[in-house]
């Protein structure tokens, strides 16, 4: 099964074990382990060494190379998915093929997972001896260069994404940002003020959002989504849905003479934009500062879109510009691009789901983001603390990590809540002179300059209490209480349940990952971590990459974040992003495979297998044929293969065959 | 022939080759070093890159040179990496259980699972809890067995021989069916 390869050469094989630190040295025995592997057939050294993906211990292979004429290499060290691109090029530096090189994973599938020592060195010796045997038939391969397509993607226009697309575009790349809602600013362009230096969020998002809309290289696509994705690293083809806004967006100048002359006289439906405090009318812009300022009708409450029976004043007062399309449709764009970067960020946690709290149920409970919009100038109130029942709150209670750090809802620490929860108590202390009283678990405040800012609420003298909220209800038990929200809730600094009468309660509702997150995750083929957010190829290392090349993570979507972690890690996914454009070629591993003509029965079982339809049958020869440029390298057609007459680089039947024995041979 | 009447050698524990797929298992095999979980040492781990890859004769070949048990690992139903290689290792396994069945092989021997790359807990799961299944089947013992078959046709050849030596004339294929 040997194709043409070793060319009856002599095999020399070099065999390293890493103690990697006490990582491995700690449960497996790794002098025993190279001793072990020394007396195998065509092993001609044998060396265990501390770190072998140091420097020296990379110069150590490339020496033993070129003095001990080797020509097969085995590390026996951590996973493969994370340094055998490292001990490959180690190999290549030594002067023979990066190819003939086999790792061994003993690290997170062997000494961190057991807890024989005994035992994990016998598995350690089983998996080296199966990698001993299989490198003796291992061939030189060359990696495949292709062309990578230089436009980016970016998917998601809140702060990440159009600071990512920002940083492409101004690097010269082309750029589509392509977000789901009317306009990009995401979550970001609802708050007030942004912690611990209380900038105005709009005087520092909303100009960033114009120069996207103004920036020549980037192409926005708002009210659109992402429906397929084809294709792979450095050639994706992507299908975009351009969602009917029944406004023609390049006839539109954002002059909104038609909100006021729709039929409805007054706002009267609910506005998402504004957490559905406020109102607007059916044809509406989402925010003053909108980009692209470009109207959008609601088909659910345009009199005209549902019943066909209205005056169309809107088009009226439109006039010549005729940007109004009442018969507008869905439309379908294919682009093609070369990496994609996805920042589709979160949803906040639904506060129904907790009862106890009275979310829904109370009219003076609120979550974190409707305060956002109630203490914003631009807002349904104008910024005035004005409550559902109309009244000004004389009492606040903000009870943090709602849905976070919580066994029945969400496990994880939503890292934002503490430090918008004191920005809030102190924006409402500032705007109504109320008592506020913030019922923390835990105040995390780990950011630069937010421990400080932590400080400053304190000398304020809003009031910090020391445990997690038991209920909030409007059930009184004394005259104080009649009227009021009681917040009933266990201060454990003090160590006796309190009772804190308030006329309004602020949820901090935690951060979760967004309602369609699966979906997303398989459209671009990435993975989730346990808790639904993306997940990153690293945690340390590649946390803006995922196991997707050519697929970035910026901003919540790979997990809670601040605003100053989602434009530093947007910078980083724009950054590498940049890499792979700017090199124009990515290499390709060559696992791909291919059909040995003479051997090929012409019996077609491969054909229909590939997704790729990599696999054409060659009539006049009757044979099947392998595309090369269409091959991923899974290997589906060598696993079925009737006559054993496809081939797979890397994954060769003798290879896996050769493993099998070795690690059943002890 | 039956694992259960082996005797149980001293010392024996049960011996698993798993073939995972890059993308999930694998990575949920790496999740569960890095989350320090503990399992069982008796699997041996064979990286391919798809589930899909996993040919038949694999798992054959591994129970042939004496494991106890197969363990296939794939990604989730519509999660694989190369479309449906997952599918297509489901329905080679459903075959193969049928033929392993055949040969005697209990259906606990051999096991498909999928498991995502977040899923590192599941690897320990389906680890510890194949290995106790297997402990408590006992040893398959398969290269044992097939030496003792092997030891069998050489007898009978034998006495074919023997046979042919003695009746001349004798037409052979009247000997080999015989």
């Amino acid at each position: 099964m040997n194709h043409g390869k070793n060319n009856g050469e002599e095999i020399r094989i070099g065999f390293y074990v890493c103690h990697c630190g006490h990582n491995i040295a700690s449960m497996v025995d790794c002098a025993e382990v190279a001793k072990y592997v020394e007396q195998l057939p065509h092993v001609v050294l044998s060396r265990d060494y501390k770190y072998m993906c140091s420097d020296p211990g990379q110069e150590l292979i490339a020496q033993d190379i070129k003095e001990h004429n080797l020509n097969r290499i085995v590390v026996a060290s951590c996973s493969p998915l994370l340094h055998e691109h490292t001990f490959r090029t180690a190999v290549e530096r030594g002067g023979i093929n990066p190819f003939y090189f086999h790792m061994v994973n003993i690290r997170e599938h062997n000494s961190w997972v057991h807890t024989d020592r005994a035992a994990a060195t016998l598995k350690a010796k089983a998996l080296a001896r199966a990698a001993i045997k299989r490198v003796a038939h291992h061939r030189a391969l060359e990696t495949k260069r292709v062309p990578i397509h230089p436009d980016v993607l970016v998917v998601g226009g809140g702060i990440a994404g159009i600071h990512a697309a920002m940083t492409l575009a101004n690097a010269g790349k082309k750029v589509y940002l392509v977000e789901r809602e009317p306009t990009i600013g995401g979550h970001m362009a609802k708050f007030d003020k942004t912690f611990p230096t209380l900038d105005c969020a709009a005087c520092i998002l909303t100009p960033k959002m114009s120069q996207v809309g103004a920036h020549p290289n980037i192409k926005l696509m708002t009210y659109s989504e992402v429906t397929k994705v084809d294709g792979y690293v450095g050639n994706y083809t992507v299908t975009i849905k351009h969602k009917p806004r029944y406004v023609i967006e390049d006839l539109c100048i954002g002059c909104q003479d038609c909100i006021p002359a729709c039929v409805y006289k007054e706002p009267k439906f609910p506005d998402e934009f504004n957490e559905n405090l406020g109102k607007r009318k059916p044809i509406y812009i989402p925010f003053p500062q909108a980009t692209p300022q470009v109207v959008i009708i609601d088909p659910d409450t345009c009199l005209n879109l549902k019943t066909g029976k209205c005056k169309k004043t809107c088009v009226e007062a439109c006039g010549d510009k005729k940007a109004i399309d009442f018969k507008q449709q869905e439309t379908f764009e294919d682009i093609k691009v070369g990496t994609i970067i996805v920042a589709t960020g979160f949803k906040t946690f639904d506060a129904t789901k907790m009862p106890q709290y009275g979310y829904g149920i109370h009219k003076n409970v609120y979550t974190a983001l409707e305060v956002e919009r109630l203490v914003n100038a631009s807002g349904p109130t104008g910024g005035e603390i004005i409550l559902r029942d109309g009244t000004h709150p004389k009492s606040i209670g903000i009870i943090h990590c709602v849905g976070s750090r919580d066994e029945r809802h969400n496990r994880w620490c939503s890292r934002v809540c503490c430090m918008y929860s004191l920005k809030l108590a102190h924006l409402l202390k500032e705007h109504t002179g109320a008592e506020v009283y913030n019922f923390y678990i835990d105040m995390r405040t780990a950011g630069k300059n937010y421990d400080e800012f932590y400080g400053k609420l304190l000398d304020e003298g809003v009031h910090f209490i020391r445990g997690r909220v038991g209920e909030v209800t409007d059930w009184a038990f004394t005259p104080e209480e009649e009227g009021h929200l009681v917040i009933r809730v266990e201060d454990t600094l003090a160590g006796y349940v309190r009772r804190i009468p308030v006329d309004m309660v602020v949820l901090a509702t935690g951060l979760e990952p967004q309602e369609d997150a699966q979906e997303v995750r398989r459209l671009f083929n990435m993975s989730c971590g346990g808790e639904g957010f993306f997940l990153e190829r690293h945690p340390k290392l590649a946390p803006v990459n995922t196991f997707t090349d050519g697929i970035f993570l910026a901003g919540c979507c790979q997990g809670p974040k601040d605003i100053p972690d989602s434009v530093a890690q947007a910078g980083a996914a724009a950054a590498e992003a940049l890499v792979l454009v700017d090199k124009g070629y990515v290499e390709q591993e060559p696992n791909t495979a291919f059909v040995i003509e003479n051997e090929c029965s012409g019996c077609k079982s491969c054909v229909p297998l590939c997704p790729y339809t990599a696999i054409a049958f060659d009539g006049s020869k009757q044979k099947a044929y392998i595309n090369e440029a269409l091959c991923k390298g899974c290997g589906t057609c060598v696993g079925a293969c009737p006559s054993g007459s496809i081939v797979q680089n890397l994954f060769e039947d003798a290879e896996v065959f050769s493993e099998i024995e070795g690690v059943l041979a002890e | 022939m039956n694992a259960s009447e082996n005797k149980v050698p001293a010392g024996w524990s049960p011996r698993i080759v798993a073939f995972f797929c890059n993308w999930c298992t694998y990575t949920a095999a790496d999740l569960a070093g890095v989350s320090r979980l503990k399992y069982a040492p008796n699997v041996r781990v064979i990286r391919l890159m798809c589930s899909g890859r996993v040919d038949p004769q694999f798992i054959l070949e591994a129970f042939a040179r004496g494991a106890d048990g197969v363990l296939v690992g794939g990604c989730h139903p519509n999660d694989c990496h190369y479309v449906e290689g997952n599918y297509k290792m489901l329905r080679r396994a459903r075959l193969l259980r049928r033929m392993l069945a055949g040969m005697g092989i209990e259906e606990a021997r051999f096991r498909l699972e999928w498991i995502s790359a977040a899923e590192g807990e599941k690897v320990k799961v389906v680890v510890n809890e194949m290995v106790e299944q297997i402990r408590a089947l006992g040893p398959l013992g398969l290269p044992g067995r097939w030496a003792e078959w092997d030891r069998e046709v050489a007898g009978l050849a034998e006495r074919v021989a023997a046979v042919e030596a003695a009746g001349v004339g004798e037409k052979e294929s009247e000997v080999a069916h015989g």
